[in-house]
């Protein structure tokens, strides 16, 4: 690709490889806590919501200072890993992936929570009626009918991930190679000098990146749309 | 066959619920909205949980306080179908008729899942998606999806609410099919008198919250005193009847019962079979002397005078015809005018009744 330099590329590559972790693992966990303030009832449900939501209130900056104290190799949960598994994640792309997945949690799991508390109850009182216990019910009726929420938010947070700076440079600083994502990549080409070009480059890419992702997740929602509505 | 005793407090209501059933047939829970009929069908499938009684259904406890037995709703074997359908939107209409099947280890071989397929008439649905169904269409799905699961009971809670009248009437025979030809214990949820008389064999009176009566249609119905509850104008007397002979040069169809001959509308009925008969507190006139050749009507019977209420509104008459209770309805200035009084022999006149139910061939 002449378009791009093999930094750029490098860049394009890694924010995709982050952004993917980063949505795959904190999906699991957006679906389980939209789940429970969806359908469930428990005391403290409004502090459980508020606190998922830091993420989004917060300024980037600050949750990546945050995960710097908690996930530092001397925060209680960063020594931790790396006396029981060796895992360093301050300065790693892993931890450009936790940055990122927990910035964007919210989105995903806001998304789901909509669609889930769309489910009309009544189909699941009807599938206890025919013999489907929680669990079954749970895969074989909320996922399914979630999965326009679930899609969307998962693209949401993709594309949020791909555009996230603040929380990742704090965490992780800006490590060519490995924490140095697309915008990392755009800010250190403004900062240096005669990087005007590859800074316009890295933006128009950024730009297409965002409204594919947009697009896609139209797609999906519409095509699911037809789909479960027959 | 189906014994509740039920009670428990939901919020400000209460509820006592008590009625039973022997052996298969169709149990009408009848009453207004609010007055605890779908709570008490939910406690039958194990949805609430009452906090005193009993639910048994053909010898087996689902529930009983007492002895501390409360089955899970999903393995009660209960068939639910709601008045709005409830079908899984997400599912092809095959996919949902084997939901229940599925989970309730496959009761059900190949061909007797085409038998219910066909009693319904869902052959060409199979491969649509609920969306696309008209609402008489999604209960039929409903009612084939539970009973694929085998169950043991059928629960309808006013299946026919969302319909239009067209609909109605296909479900209806729908249902009467499933009652005539798979022999299935049914309740039947309902405020409609005429979804009664046509379906069910008993009914339990709901009002606010107690079951005020319960037993055989016959019975019931044609009790006065429930009268302000199972609703005046279209309130009557339910009677079973033998077809005899068809008349179609006269278009009638003369049917026999306990109290003597029915002229009936002609209808398409084998000799011999049974139906039933409804006529309706306000079609009955009555009279001293027998006038049968000199009036329009067809019917004119000769009955005893059992009883009399008095409300509001008019005289309720219960008359007994040949040990079929019938009640007619007149005004107090008729019933002073005659000199009605219990015991007293008179001639009971209608013009039209209502046939209701085709039972098949004689039994």
């Amino acid at each position: 690709m002449s378009l791009l330099s093999p930094a750029e590329i490098e860049a394009l590559l890694l924010s995709l490889k982050i952004s993917s972790v980063a949505v795959a693992c904190s999906l699991p966990f957006a679906i389980a806590a939209a789940y429970l303030l969806a359908r469930a009832r428990f005391p403290g449900k409004t502090l459980v919501d508020v606190f998922l939501h830091l993420p989004l209130i917060l300024p980037p900056v600050v949750m990546g200072y945050l995960l710097l104290v908690t996930f530092g190799t001397r925060g209680p949960i960063g020594a931790w890993l790396l006396d029981t598994f060796g895992v360093r994640l301050i300065f790693s792309w892993q931890g450009a992936a936790l940055a990122a997945g927990i910035v964007t949690f919210p989105f995903q799991m806001r998304a789901i929570r909509l669609s889930l508390e769309a489910i009309d109850n009544g189909l699941m009182v009807a599938a206890e009626t025919l013999g489907a216990g929680p669990l079954d019910r749970f895969f074989t009726l909320i996922l399914p009918l979630a999965l326009p929420g679930i899609i969307a938010g998962a693209i949401t947070a993709f594309a949020a991930s791909l555009g996230e700076f603040g929380a990742i440079i704090t965490f992780v600083s800006n490590i060519p190679g490995e924490t140095r994502t697309i915008p990392l990549a755009i800010y250190t080409a403004i900062q240096t000098p005669g990087g005007e070009a590859a800074a316009a480059r890295l933006v128009m890419l950024a730009i297409i990146l965002a409204l594919g992702g947009l697009f896609l997740s139209e797609l999906a929602a519409r095509r699911l749309k037809t789909v479960l509505e027959g | 066959m189906l014994d509740v005793d039920i009670g428990l407090t939901l919020g400000t209501f209460r509820l006592d619920a008590s009625f039973g059933m022997d052996g298969p047939g169709v149990m009408a829970l009848f009453g207004p909205s609010g007055s605890g009929k779908t709570t008490t069908a939910h406690a039958i499938a194990g949805l609430v949980r009452p906090e005193r009684g009993h639910v048994t259904i053909g010898g087996e406890r689902l529930f009983d306080k007492s002895a501390g037995i409360d089955i899970a709703a999903r393995r009660r074997r209960i068939g639910y179908v709601f008045q709005d359908a409830r079908l899984f939107p997400h599912l092809s209409v095959r996919r949902n008729l084997l939901f229940g099947w599925q989970r309730a280890g496959r009761p059900l071989s190949g061909n007797q899942i085409d038998d219910v397929i066909g009693l319904l008439g869902l052959q060409h649905l199979l491969d649509r998606r609920p969306g696309k169904l008209s609402g008489g269409e999604k209960q039929r799905v409903a009612i084939g999806r539970a009973l694929l699961a085998a169950p043991r009971l059928l629960l309808l809670d006013e299946p026919l609410t969302a319909l239009d009248a067209p609909r109605r009437d296909e479900i209806l025979r729908y249902l009467e099919r499933l009652r005539d030809e798979l022999r299935l214990p049914m309740v039947y949820i309902t405020h409609s008198l005429d979804e009664v008389a046509r379906l069910a064999d008993n009914i339990a009176v709901f009002h606010q919250g107690r079951v005020v009566a319960h037993g055989s249609i016959y019975d019931i119905l044609a009790r006065s005193d429930l009268f302000p509850l199972t609703g005046r104008g279209e309130a009557g007397a339910v009677i079973p009847a033998r077809v005899v002979v068809h008349r179609p040069s006269e278009g009638v169809t003369l049917l026999d019962f306990g109290g003597g001959m029915i002229t009936a509308p002609l209808m398409a009925a084998e000799i011999g079979s049974r139906v039933r008969v409804r006529v309706r507190a306000r079609d009955i006139l009555l009279s001293r002397v027998e006038i049968a050749d000199d009036i329009s009507a067809n019917n004119v019977l000769p009955v005893v005078i059992t009883g009399l209420r008095e409300d509001a509104d008019g005289v309720e008459v219960s008359l007994d015809c040949g040990g079929s209770a019938l009640v007619a309805r007149v005004t107090p200035h008729s019933r002073e005018r005659l000199g009605l009084a219990p015991g007293q022999r008179v001639f009971a006149i209608f013009k039209t009744v209502t046939i209701d139910r085709r039972e098949g061939p004689a039994g």
